[in-house]
């Protein structure tokens, strides 16, 4: 019994210990697992001096849920959110404003159509890390289609049918519906969105499964033959083995993401994490996220570094002609409307 | 213990404050919390406006349609009533694989037994997820199972059993995740079953079985009861096993609160369905409590 | 208790030893696919290509994961024994000390963690902890596992104790005078089984919880399980798989140590 005490405070102290901050200049970032390569932490150690702190979350929700029920106390300097939660942080007022954005030295590198973005119009609050697309991803070998189509993706044909896979959540689907319909995002016109309904019921039927995870492996092991997918996650199983998994570009376009670094309210280590946005900004370094993750991002210049690997990536460049659409966020209308379009779905 | 009068008062009180404390603290403040919400306005951006409002309790029966009509919604209590079925089966199924188990556990020499216990336990050190990947590998086209069943020429190259994306798939998964929960105080009660009262009533009783429903578990039913109600309960919230598993076709209790508080950021009714839920559960439990002093009583008379 | 001949006791029933069997096959044949598959050479966590020590040495490099693995052990290392020590302690009063006011409603209140779904709890809790200024980091999640490790090491304890023969205790109290001793050398010994089953099943809650931990963890105490989650945007690789070995590894030999010592001191 002693001894298990002993063992039992032992470990309290180490707790302690290994809980409290005492390194000087040190960033804590929250982002997705592996979405920060290793090799750029520590060039930015090593350049710095700062130390970096990873902490991971799941989904942009998490992160929003987990801002708006701890205020300020969350204890991260950066987070990683995707557009549309950007805007909605901003609203909230769950975000630092970050002074001299545009004063940064590395801030001339990034792409004119993407500074003030419509999410952050003033730049005061984020500045750009890596953006893509969801849509869908075929095995070419097992289909005749072409993927030219969003509705190839909606109404399967018969090989499709019953090895169809999509996501397990409504946001990127319903926007891929609208696509396919012609309808704009976020609509609060209950036709609009009946017919968005019926669409998905009628797909519903040949859907093998919703998941957003392991999605190559399901296509890999031939489970299913179409699934929903990411273009750089489907560039990384085109690699992996699947030489045939193509990435559809359809007509009437693909639903565009695009993730910043922003500072949650109450960040105590400001001056460490403009250090590391400035330095995410140079487009070598930019290269370093773009070679790992695949995605691209609005660095132009970062092109000479890509790896050839990435310059070849077929799945992640997007043809002439076809739109980027970018998800926004939606107004109380609009999103209890894709609410009670995905229950009814999902019932 | 007989402990005496003042002396039994003062160590039921300083035993129960630890537990007071904790759970006073920090469960009842936070679901205090959670009724407030629950009974708040929704704010579309998460979290919720000051404003009373119990939308969220009525959105359980009665919602508006997409053309802002109020109908009457049957979806969330088919939801919930799925999920209950779904539980009730997979507590079942880890009590009839889990019993035999722990009962021949409990009877081995103590440092086989103190082995055997925690090779039941190892396999959950591992993340649930990689788990449910596993189980995944086994049950998928052209996994372990189909593998081998082709290798002996039972199936086709080209056909598949269709195992995965199925509620056999999912209660697999459930009864994977949840199995030690049901054997750890199945086994801790027939540890201390007495070997005597078992030469006694096969004396008594001519069958097996006989022993079994009559003396065993009887006398093991507070862990029986213990173990069902660990594995119930988190097989009632849980998402992982029918989401990879099942496919998410059906949205179940889990996945359901889940997205209230994630995606559809409806806090308020995420809220209102924990607590409808909790009363449900809590309506239960003083049932059963009911049933069960009634049962003492007579026995207690006979 | 047991003896090893041919002669089938009352208390042997045919076909247990085979069920056990089967049921210890169910509990570890995905186990052993995992191990098997963390030396996939692709990326895929589910779909075999080659045998490959790339994951290991992956991990190797590999700080946050590490971490991650650090934290959740330090977690459930603090969290299990306190969630275990105050559900022994609630088990003694509830089961021995006999009728007395509020039994119904302690007994009722140690369920309520298992209760309420999760996110509920943990969003819940998170608002709790950031009204009343809490933020210590690795301590909140450790307050929070112990809140919810606490009626799974309650379970067993209690089922334990329930099926104890009270006349022992009192059979101990005519041998020893104080009751002090009789419950150091008789309730303990004959409970140390149930609190070990408590014990270990708040350690596995513990290193599995996921959405608790996601939501009221701070900075610097991402657990493994959230960092598993957290990698649906990049894709799940095997490398969990490796870091789930490794784990498995580490409670094997702990658990073949434990054996060792037990045989020594019997």
């Amino acid at each position: 019994m002693n001894k298990i005490l002993k063992f039992f405070s032992f470990c309290v102290a180490i707790t302690l210990i290994s809980s409290s901050s005492f390194a000087a200049g040190k960033l804590n970032l929250y982002n997705w697992s592996d979405y920060t390569p290793d090799e750029l932490v520590k060039k930015f150690e090593a350049e710095t001096g700062i130390q970096v702190i990873i902490d991971t979350y799941d989904s942009n929700e998490t992160l929003l849920a987990k801002l708006q029920a701890a205020g300020g106390s969350t204890g991260y300097d950066l987070a990683v959110p995707s557009q549309h939660f950007v805007e909605i942080m901003i609203k909230e007022g769950l975000l630092e404003k970050v002074s001299g954005i545009k004063d940064m030295p590395n801030y001339k590198y990034v792409a004119k159509q993407f500074q003030n973005p419509s999410f952050d119009p003033m730049q005061e609050y984020s500045t750009p890390y890596q953006m893509g697309s969801a849509g869908f991803a075929f095995r070419a070998d097992s289909y005749s289609g072409d993927g030219s189509s969003m509705m190839e993706f909606f109404k399967p044909n018969d090989e499709v049918c019953g090895k169809l896979a999509v996501f397990k959540s409504p946001e990127e689907v319903v926007n891929m519906a609208h696509l396919a319909l012609g309808s704009n995002f976020c609509s609060e016109d209950p036709n609009e969105m009946q017919a968005v309904l019926d669409l998905m019921l009628e797909q519903k039927k040949c859907v093998k499964v919703y998941s957003s995870e392991g999605i190559n492996d399901r296509l890999k092991s031939g489970e299913v033959i179409m699934h929903a997918h990411w273009d750089g996650y489907s560039q990384v199983g085109k690699w992996e083995y699947m030489d045939d998994l193509t990435y559809a570009y359809p007509k009437e376009g693909v639903v565009g993401w695009f993730d910043s670094l922003v500072m949650p309210k109450g960040a105590k280590n400001v001056k460490e994490a403009k250090a590391f946005m400035n330095f995410l900004m140079d487009p070598e370094n930019m290269a370093i996220l773009s070679n790992n993750a695949a995605y691209a991002n609005a660095i132009p210049e970062s092109q000479k570094y890509l790896s050839d690997k990435m310059k070849n990536a077929t799945n992640i460049q997007v043809p002439e002609g076809v739109p980027v659409v970018f998800g926004q966020a939606c107004n109380e209308k609009a999103q209890s409307l894709i609410d009670k379009v995905w229950t009814r779905v999902m019932q | 213990m007989n402990i005496q009068g003042e002396n039994k008062s003062r160590n039921i009180v300083l035993g129960l404050t630890p537990l007071w404390l904790v759970i006073g603290i920090f469960m009842i403040g936070p679901l205090l919390i959670m009724a407030g919400v629950s009974v708040m306005e929704p704010n579309v951006y998460g979290g919720v406006y000051f404003k009373f409002d119990l939308s969220g309790y009525r959105q359980i029966l009665f919602d508006t349609n997409l053309f802002d009509e109020m109908e009457f919604n049957p979806a969330y209590v088919i939801i919930i009533l799925r999920s209950f079925v779904l539980a009730v089966s997979a507590t079942i199924i880890s009590l009839i694989i889990g019993f035999p188990a722990a009962y021949f556990i409990s009877r081995q020499p103590d440092n086989v037994k103190n082995i055997l216990i925690f090779l039941v336990t190892i396999p959950f050190w591992t993340n649930l997820l990689v788990r449910t990947f596993a189980w995944i590998i086994i049950l998928g086209k052209g996994g372990v199972i189909e593998s081998s069943f082709s290798f002996f020429g039972l199936l086709n190259e080209d056909d598949s059993l269709n195992l995965m994306y199925t509620n056999f798939a999912i209660l697999i998964g459930l009864v994977y995740s949840y199995l030690p929960l049901m054997v750890l105080p199945i086994f801790s009660s027939l540890e201390k079953l007495d070997v005597r009262l078992l030469e006694a009533a096969s004396d008594l009783y001519s069958s097996r079985m006989e022993i079994i429903r009559r003396v065993i578990i009887p006398l093991t039913l507070p862990g029986i009861i213990g173990g069902s109600i660990l594995v119930f309960v988190p097989c009632l919230g849980a998402f992982i096993a029918p989401d990879l598993l099942g496919g998410g076709k059906k949205l179940l209790l889990g996945s359901l609160i889940q997205f209230q508080f994630s995606t559809a950021r409806n806090w308020p009714f995420g809220a209102a369905v924990a607590m409808f839920l909790l009363s449900l559960v809590v309506i239960v439990l003083v049932i059963n409590a009911r049933i069960n002093s009634k049962h003492e009583d007579l026995q207690k008379h006979v | 208790m047991f003896r090893k001949n041919k002669f089938r006791h009352v208390w042997d029933f045919p076909g247990f030893s085979g069920w056990t069997a089967i049921f210890f096959g169910f509990l570890y044949v995905p186990i052993f696919v995992l191990v098997c598959y963390s030396f996939n050479s692709s990326s895929y966590a589910m779909i075999w290509t080659g045998f490959s020590f790339r994951w290991y040495e992956k991990l190797f490099f590999n700080d946050d994961i590490l971490q991650a693995a650090y934290n959740s052990l330090i977690i459930a290392i603090t969290a299990a024994p306190m969630a275990t020590a105050i559900a022994t302690i609630s088990a003694l009063v509830i089961v021995r000390g006999g009728g007395f006011r509020g039994k119904e409603f302690s007994s009722g209140l140690i369920t309520l963690p298992l209760m309420v779904p999760e996110i509920v709890t943990a969003v819940a809790t998170l608002i709790f902890f950031a009204t009343l200024g809490i933020n210590l980091g690795l301590i909140n999640v450790i307050i929070a596992h112990t809140v919810f490790c606490i009626p799974f090491a309650y379970m067993p304890i209690k089922a334990a104790l329930e099926a104890m023969d009270p006349n022992l205790e009192l059979a101990a109290r005519d041998l020893y005078s104080d009751k002090n001793s009789a419950f150091r050398y008789i309730t303990l010994p004959l409970l140390t089984p149930g609190i070990l089953s408590g014990f270990m099943l708040a350690f596995v809650i513990s290193v599995d919880d996921f959405i608790i931990t996601l939501m009221v963890a701070g900075g610097g105490s991402t657990t493994l399980p959230v960092y598993i989650y957290s990698m649906v945007k990049m894709g799940v690789t095997p490398e969990v798989n490796a870091v789930s070995s490794l784990l498995l590894a580490f409670s094997i030999i702990f658990v073949t140590g434990y054996w060792f010592l037990n045989k020594k001191s019997s």
